[in-house]
């Protein structure tokens, strides 16, 4: 579905090499985690799938066409973008933010209409809200509504970078495992950043960890849990199964006193 | 109630409905221009500063002296339309206005607008690109609609700025509410500058308040608040359109005036005289003293009062002395010949310039005439009009009697007689005409060299109306009518401190007094 071939890119007229030679591919209805730390990569990786970011060499594909070949906002009305910063349009109402995608591509208003309220149920906001303006919402409805926004055009991509990074933790796990739901049904293809490896580990099918512009392990969730030579990724991985034992084993204590 | 402030309210409709057109169409003109400009100037760095920083230096040059520039420069600019299409146009009155209000206008609109792109919140921007948006849609449907609010607060600074700058088109020969000011000024009439002062103010706070309506209807996303305050402001300006055309009917004389009060009398009498034969006329007033015969000459007014002293040095650069007679039939020649006006002839005063002192100071030192003030000169001090130190005249005078001043100071004519009453200063330029010579006692210095040339008050006409009837039989029995005590004491009756009358007022007197009522 979506390919890397050997595509580099760099910034700063040189000065600083954001990847290195990377390639992969991504399969249809695969939900892939990209992760590392801040400055390692990924979301660059991320960007240039969708031509935000154009790369210097190597070819990025989607659906088996170049995307070099394609006009850059006819590719992203194609494919579903949720970002960190969620940006929503601050002069739009809800439904008209939903709606933004479809509007460019000229869909009828009846049609628009039904799809923002479709949308609307399925990421379980109520009705009323299409009317309010998005400084009127919580943040989490408000990430709600910029998932409802990607998905709008019925997009078979989705590209995610950090979509849950700013909200408290109970929301992001509920909006996380609601996406996957929706992930699922919809049969889509996902790309999602995060420096949360729990995030990756309870969100993907398969994790790609990026060091400095590079691929250092892909694979599995639990693959990459035990086979792995690398001292890095071992620390990483490690992490999430630390925080586990340690949760499980303050369980067992609160039942044994019990 | 007081005739002075009637006669105020009854010019208001014209002098409004001017000067919201003006300030319409500058700040009109000047939205159009920086709008493409702050898009650009917003998208690339490189570009910016110059914009911003143009803007800023325009903003910085005094807005008399940036009206009083693009008069020259239209001027040559006509010239060479002239010459490429057969016709020139007006390089008087609206077009400068207009240009250098609408330059005025464009800082507070460009920084704003600049200000208001380059701050639209980075995520939205990302977001607009994320779901697929043109360069051009990002524009139109997500950063105008967020930066309106701070391009709006911009167009309200810039309406505040045009409609007090506009004042100052009077000059350039623009109607405006400066005419209320800059006539006030010269003869005094407080009463009529304040008028102007007020109707400025008022004008500016109406726009600035409607402004404010639509800034808040953008700023809300309240769309009809917006349109109420932009349909406010276009039945404003519909008005004043309207009333102007009304007041337009066929098309009338207009008789030009310079900027001090016996040319608003002259002006005045004339109009009436064009009027008793039934025939529309109007003045424009204020006129700078080259100003008014390049008007003359470009049809831009149809007659004026000018001196032929004045005519002589500053329109045929001539430095030479003829006998009156002599000078005044070749300067009827001249003029016909390389301008086209006709000198209709001289109305039977002269009013030259002069030197002019307290009768007790001159005393006092034993002065009578220049030669006489030569001896003392380096311990007196001589205040002049705007004009007066650098004309030929007193150049010609230093070098003739080698004066030479301990001290020199430029007054608004108003307060020269003033000047030299309180002692301020010793001497002064004097107008021989000025009714004010003799209020406040003083004595006109004898020039014995014959120095200053004859100054004639001469009625010119202009190129267009060279053979109209109407304008010969109006004007003719003025000429050899008006002797010198009679125009000093109407200039007296418009200049004195108590019991001031209109210049309209003092008109309908000498017309009176000249038997010609």
């Amino acid at each position: 579905m979506i390919s890397f071939q050997g595509v580099s890119k760099s910034f700063d007229d040189g000065r600083h090499l954001a990847v290195r030679d990377v390639s992969f591919n991504v399969a249809e209805r695969a939900f892939v985690a990209l992760v590392g730390d801040s400055g390692s990569g990924k979301t660059t990786l991320l960007k240039m799938i969708n031509r935000l970011i154009e790369p210097d060499h190597g070819t990025v594909s989607v659906g088996g066409e170049s995307v070099q070949s394609m006009v850059g906002y006819e590719l992203r009305r194609r494919i579903g973008y949720v970002f960190q910063g969620i940006g929503l349009f601050p002069h739009l109402s809800v439904a008209e933010n939903i709606g933004i995608t479809p509007v460019l591509l000229g869909w009828e208003q009846a049609a628009i209409a039904a799809r923002t309220a479709e949308l609307i149920d399925l990421v379980e906001l109520p009705r009323s809200y299409l009317t309010r303006m998005p400084s009127e919402l919580s943040g989490g409805q408000q990430q709600r509504v910029g998932v409802a926004r990607a998905l709008a055009a019925r997009p078979s991509i989705m590209l995610m970078d950090e979509p849950f990074g700013a909200l408290d933790p109970v929301t992001r796990d509920t909006l996380g495992s609601e996406y996957r739901r929706l992930h699922d049904s919809m049969g889509l293809t996902t790309v999602m950043v995060t420096h949360d490896v729990m995030e990756a580990v309870l969100l993907g099918d398969r994790i790609i960890v990026v060091r400095h512009g590079a691929i250092v392990a892909d694979g599995q969730p639990h693959e990459l849990f035990t086979a792995n030579a690398d001292a890095g990724v071992r620390a990483l991985m490690d992490m999430p199964r630390r925080q586990a034992e340690r949760v499980r084993m303050l369980m067992q204590e609160r039942v044994a006193r019990g | 109630m007081d005739e002075r402030f009637a006669a105020a309210a009854r010019l208001l409709p014209d002098y409004l409905g001017q000067h919201v057109l003006l300030s319409a169409a500058s700040l009109a003109l000047g939205f159009l221009v920086s709008l493409p400009l702050v898009i650009v100037a917003s998208r690339n760095a490189r570009i910016r500063w110059p914009v911003l920083g143009f803007a800023s230096v325009v903003q910085t040059v005094p807005s008399l002296a940036l009206l009083a520039l693009f008069y020259p420069l239209l001027l040559a600019v006509s010239a060479g339309w002239k010459h490429l299409f057969g016709h020139g146009f007006s390089a008087l009155g609206f077009l400068p206005s207009l240009l250098a209000l609408t330059l005025y206008s464009m800082l507070p609109i460009l920084r704003n607008g600049v200000t208001g792109l380059i701050n639209v919140d980075r995520a939205v921007i990302e977001a607009a690109r994320g779901v697929g948006m043109t360069n051009r849609q990002r524009l139109l449907r997500i950063e105008l609609p967020l930066a309106a609010p701070v391009i709006m607060a911009g167009v309200r600074t810039a309406a505040v700025w045009v409609i007090g700058g506009a004042t100052l088109s009077t000059p350039v020969g623009q109607t405006s509410l400066g005419n209320y000011i800059f006539s006030g000024l010269q003869v005094e009439d407080w009463v009529s500058v304040l008028f102007g002062c007020l109707a400025a103010v008022a004008l500016a706070i109406s726009v600035d308040q409607l402004l404010g309506l639509v800034e808040a209807g953008v700023a809300r996303r309240r769309p009809r608040l917006a349109w109420l305050g932009l349909s406010a402001l276009f039945v404003g300006v519909a008005a004043a359109g309207v009333s102007e055309l009304a007041a337009a009917g066929p098309p009338a004389y207009v008789i030009g005036a310079k900027n001090f009060a016996e040319q608003y009398i002259l002006a005045a009498l004339m109009t009436d005289r064009i009027r008793k034969e039934d025939s529309a006329a109007t003045t424009r007033a204020d006129l700078g003293s080259v100003i008014a015969f390049r008007a003359l000459a470009s049809n831009g007014i149809d007659a004026y009062v000018d001196y032929s002293g004045t005519i002589w040095s500053t329109v045929m650069k001539r430095h030479d002395s003829l006998p009156r007679k002599q000078m005044l039939q070749e300067m009827t020649t001249q003029l016909r010949k390389d301008h086209g006006v006709v000198l209709l002839g001289a109305l039977g005063f002269e009013n030259a310039y002069a030197l002019a002192m307290r009768r007790d100071t001159a005393q006092s030192l034993g002065i009578r005439t220049i030669a006489d003030l030569a001896q003392h000169a380096p311990e007196l001090r001589i205040g002049g009009d705007f004009e007066f130190f650098a004309r030929p005249e007193w150049a010609a005078l230093r070098a003739r009697y080698g004066l030479h001043f301990h001290e020199q100071r430029q007054f608004q004519p108003t307060f020269l007689y003033k000047a030299v009453a309180s002692k301020e200063v010793d001497v002064v330029s004097a107008a021989s005409s000025d009714g004010r010579i003799r209020a406040y006692d003083l004595v006109v210095l004898e020039d014995p060299q014959q120095v200053i040339p004859p100054y004639d008050a001469i009625v010119l006409i202009s190129p267009a109306r060279a053979s109209d009837a109407v304008l010969r039989r109006a004007l003719e029995p003025l000429l050899g009518a008006i002797p010198l005590d009679l125009m000093r004491q109407a200039n007296y009756m418009v200049d004195r401190d108590t019991e001031r009358v209109t210049p309209h007022q003092a008109a309908v007197w000498l017309e009176d007094a000249i038997h010609l009522n």
